[in-house]
């Protein structure tokens, strides 16, 4: 749990143990000093107190020496976080897009993920938007946090030093998702991840994608629309297994009668249905949840594949 | 039996001799003594309402997944939890509740220099607070981000911020008028013969204090109708979306939001510099350092805003110089804490229930202190911002200290306040739950931060769940704690023996008079000629 996987983990690390040291020994004594006065001058053994008003060497000491240690404790943190944030000049930009209430990646070369994927040992620049309102950026086994604020152009960068898969979690209330923003950093070797960068997956290298794989279907792939709903971040708000969330769950949902927001007639859940819901998904809002899906950047094979895996489920 | 005493037995408090009847002799009267007791009867309801929005958190938090409540149920929980807790009770404090009763009576006046500003205050406490408790029940809800409201969430959410927002906006109102009505109070109402240098330290606290009310105040009041008018009005001052900047928002809610802990903080080391003394038997080691510490405090405070804001996207320049800052801030700070332990040294300790909090005190804030160091560290604060670590490191700051020295002065001016005296015995047996049940809640949550759970979560991954179950466990402690400690309280408002005017032996201006005092304090004004706190005369060093 205090796992350290990043060359900035350290660096945040010796600081912390630096200040803890001292700080752990700071409240011993003053504690153990403190009961020492209370027991030994209490009023059965000391009946007459003495007015000591005070004793200026000691004040004098008791106040440069904590100056000199908190100024120090202010260097190492300082030192420690310019390295953290001096970006490297061979580090790959990844763009990190955040919303309500999912992360998206988008490498150099346009491919976009739901989890991170990173090559071990490579710098990677993480440049940070969001779509809506502040949101906070955080892979606490890196030791790496940025708030990612509208309208601000904020970074944060890292080398990943570990193979293995590691929590991204939202640190700023986002609103009633908040809890449920996570991703995943996923850390695999530089020649595997040379071969999922420039291969068509969205899907972390480790999960082996289900169903047919590369022939575009014109009827619609559920496979590769199983894929999507996880890469777009579809399954933040829907499930598939009949589980209520922020929008209707996929399970049995296609061919059933819905109602629907503004409308009195219920309306049965079809391909065209799911072809506007995904498109403009303000227009037809199932009745008992809120319009708050944002249209989805979807060609139409994406739309095809997706709607072919909703008629899919069972 | 003192002349106090006589007159006490003449039945000639302030308690009995009301201005009007009924309840009106409480809520129109202008004794400083009688708001107080209205402010403590206002607060300690918040208090209570407060704490069991913490404990249903708390009960949330007991499984994974759902447990008793809805996401957007739990985020209004800790919104309004900080909300109440912060503007109702911790801010107002021990200024409100014991600068209210003691203040004049410490300096030797018959009342504060303004007594219907005075009353005037607690009527918009109350205004501002039920506008506030309101917003939990109108509107779209009540609101769900947090009690610093950050924006564009807070622009964007259809939750009754506003409502909210004008409660805080009211409340900061009451804080400005106490705080100037305090520091002229100080200035101009102090009795012949006590100089700046011959009075007790906790008016010196208050006067601090009440400068950060009366300067930093209406940034927050400003700040929140900007909220207000954002939403109403779409100005373009913090929505991005329209040409505004949400971290300037940040700036101007912690210029306000930071020296606010130290109108929290300042007083409670004033009541605690009260207490040492007199439980010791002998003089405050460190007047000076002590006096003079409380306006460093103050000061300094106002100058180290954004080190809550430090992965926001602020330079380098910026970022140095407020940690540097913070790192400054911490100095004086410590050296109340080395004062207050020399005074043990060569007293004469009678561990009273009241010592037994302020030492407790002592030990919490300095935890509490010095998680601040870590926060502060550049480094540091990138892993624990946002986390649990924060969440436990202001509760050791605010309820360990301003919490605990708020009861250590409770049980202390109690029979100054009420005529009666607690049981001592069940006092400190209260405390041992509170002690434990305080440190099994929040020790944990700074492990659960480190480890990184990220603060204002409904729900938690796995690996944290051992965590959250013993921080629960403890909640049920601590509140036991505070049950017994409260209920004791009570049974000697009742039941108690009648106190005599000094129960302490303390040597400042309150134990001269009857306990409670008479409605004007004092028959004859004192004249004041000595240090305070010359407990042992001929034994000074």
């Amino acid at each position: 749990m205090f796992e350290s996987a990043s060359n900035v983990a350290g660096k945040v690390d010796e600081v912390f143990l630096y200040i803890t040291a001292l700080s752990v020994a700071f409240l011993v004594f003053i504690t153990a000093v403190m009961i020492y006065f209370v027991v030994k001058y209490s009023r059965s053994r000391n009946p007459k107190a003495e007015d000591i008003e005070g004793h200026f060497w000691l004040e004098a000491t008791w106040t440069g020496v904590p100056l000199v240690l908190f100024l120090s404790m202010f260097y190492f943190g300082w030192t420690n976080y310019r390295y953290m944030r001096t970006v490297p000049r061979d580090a790959m930009v990844v763009k990190v897009l955040a919303r309500q209430w999912a992360w998206a990646f988008v490498y150099p070369n346009g491919k976009q993920t739901s989890e991170l994927t990173l090559a071990l040992d490579r710098p990677v620049k993480l440049e940070l938007e969001s779509a809506d309102v502040v949101h906070g950026f955080f892979i606490p086994a890196f030791r790496v946090k940025e708030d990612v604020v509208p309208g601000r152009k904020n970074y944060t960068w890292f080398s990943p030093t570990v193979v293995g898969s590691y929590d991204i979690e939202c640190t700023v209330i986002c609103g009633v998702n908040h809890t449920y923003m996570l991703s995943k950093v996923n850390v695999v070797p530089e020649a595997l991840f040379k071969d999922w960068y420039f291969g068509d997956s969205t899907e972390p290298p480790k999960a082996a994608a289900a169903g047919p794989g590369t022939k575009v279907d014109p009827t619609g792939d559920p496979g590769r629309g199983g894929q999507l709903a996880q890469a777009k971040g579809c399954t933040a708000c829907h499930t598939a297994d009949g589980s209520k969330l922020v929008g209707p769950t996929w399970k049995g949902a296609y061919g059933r009668r819905e109602t629907l927001l503004g409308r009195d007639a219920p309306v049965p859940v079809d391909d065209a249905y799911l072809v506007r819901a995904i498109r403009d998904p303000q227009a037809d809002v199932v009745k008992g949840y809120g319009a708050v899906m944002p249209p989805q950047r979807v060609s139409d094979q994406d739309v095809r594949d997706l709607a072919a895996y909703i008629r899919a489920l069972p | 039996m003192t002349v106090a005493d006589t007159a006490h037995a003449a039945g000639g408090s302030f308690l009995d001799t009301p201005g009007r009847p009924g309840i009106a002799g409480w809520i129109f009267s202008t004794d400083h003594k009688r708001i107080a007791i209205l402010y403590l009867t206002a607060m300690l309801t918040f208090f209570a309402i407060g704490s069991a929005l913490g404990v249903a958190m708390r009960l949330e938090q007991l499984t994974l997944g759902e447990t008793v409540m809805s996401a957007t149920t739990y985020n209004a929980m800790f919104t309004l939890h900080g909300v109440l807790m912060i503007f109702t009770f911790v801010i107002p404090g021990l200024p409100a509740v014991f600068g209210n009763f003691t203040l004049p009576i410490l300096i030797g006046a018959k009342d504060v220099s303004f007594p219907r500003l005075n009353l005037f205050s607690w009527w918009l406490f109350m205004l501002g607070a039920t506008i506030a408790v309101t917003s939990l029940f109108t509107g779209g809800g009540p609101p769900d981000t947090g009690w610093s409201f950050y924006v564009p969430y807070s622009i964007k959410t259809g939750t009754n911020v506003p409502l909210a927002v004008l409660g805080a906006f009211i409340l900061g109102f009451s804080s400005i008028l106490t705080g100037l009505n305090f520091v002229t109070t100080v200035h101009r109402m102090r009795a012949p013969g006590m100089s700046f240098m011959n009075m007790p330290l906790f008016p010196w606290a208050l006067y601090a204090t009440g400068w950060v009310q009366i300067i930093a105040t209406p940034i927050i009041g400003i700040t929140l109708l900007l909220v207000i008018f954002e939403r109403l009005f779409h100005i373009g001052i913090f929505d991005p979306a329209i040409g505004g900047d949400p971290v300037l928002y940040q700036h101007l809610f912690w210029i306000y939001s930071h020296p606010a802990v130290y109108v929290m903080i300042i007083p409670a080391m004033g009541a605690i510099s009260e207490i040492i003394p007199t439980f010791a038997h002998r003089t405050i080691f460190g007047y000076r350092a002590i006096a003079y510490s409380s306006l460093a405090i103050a000061g300094l405070g106002s100058l180290v805003w954004a080190h809550h804001m430090f992965t926001s996207g602020l330079s380098e320049v910026s970022v140095l110089v407020f940690s540097l800052l913070t790192f400054l801030v911490a100095i004086p700070s410590a050296i109340k804490v080395f004062n207050w332990v020399a005074t043990l040294y060569k007293g004469s300790i009678e561990l009273t229930a009241s010592l037994l909090y302020a030492l407790s005190f002592i030990f919490l804030f300095s935890i509490g202190g010095l998680t601040g160091l870590l926060n502060g560290a550049l480094a540091v604060n990138v892993h624990i911002h946002d986390t649990y670590f924060i969440v436990g490191h202001f509760h050791y700051v605010m309820f360990g200290g301003t919490g605990f020295a708020f009861f250590a002065a409770l049980h202390y001016w109690f029979p100054k306040m009420f005529g009666k005296q607690v049981n001592e015995r069940l006092a400190k047996i209260a405390w041992v739950p509170t002690f434990i049940g305080f440190n099994m809640l929040y020790f944990t949550m700074m492990v659960l931060g480190v480890q990184g759970m990220p603060r204002r979560y409904y729900d938690h991954l796995p690996q944290f769940h051992w965590g959250h179950v013993f921080a629960t466990v403890g909640s049920w402690v601590l509140v036991l704690g505070l049950l017994m400690m409260f209920g004791n309280l009570l049974a000697a408002l009742f039941r108690g023996k009648k106190a005599p005017a000094n129960p302490w032996g303390g040597v400042t201006l309150e134990w001269t008079v009857p306990s409670p005092p008479p409605v004007l304090n004092f028959d004859t004004e004192p004249v004041v000629n000595a240090r305070p706190y010359a407990f042992n005369p001929g034994t000074e060093s």
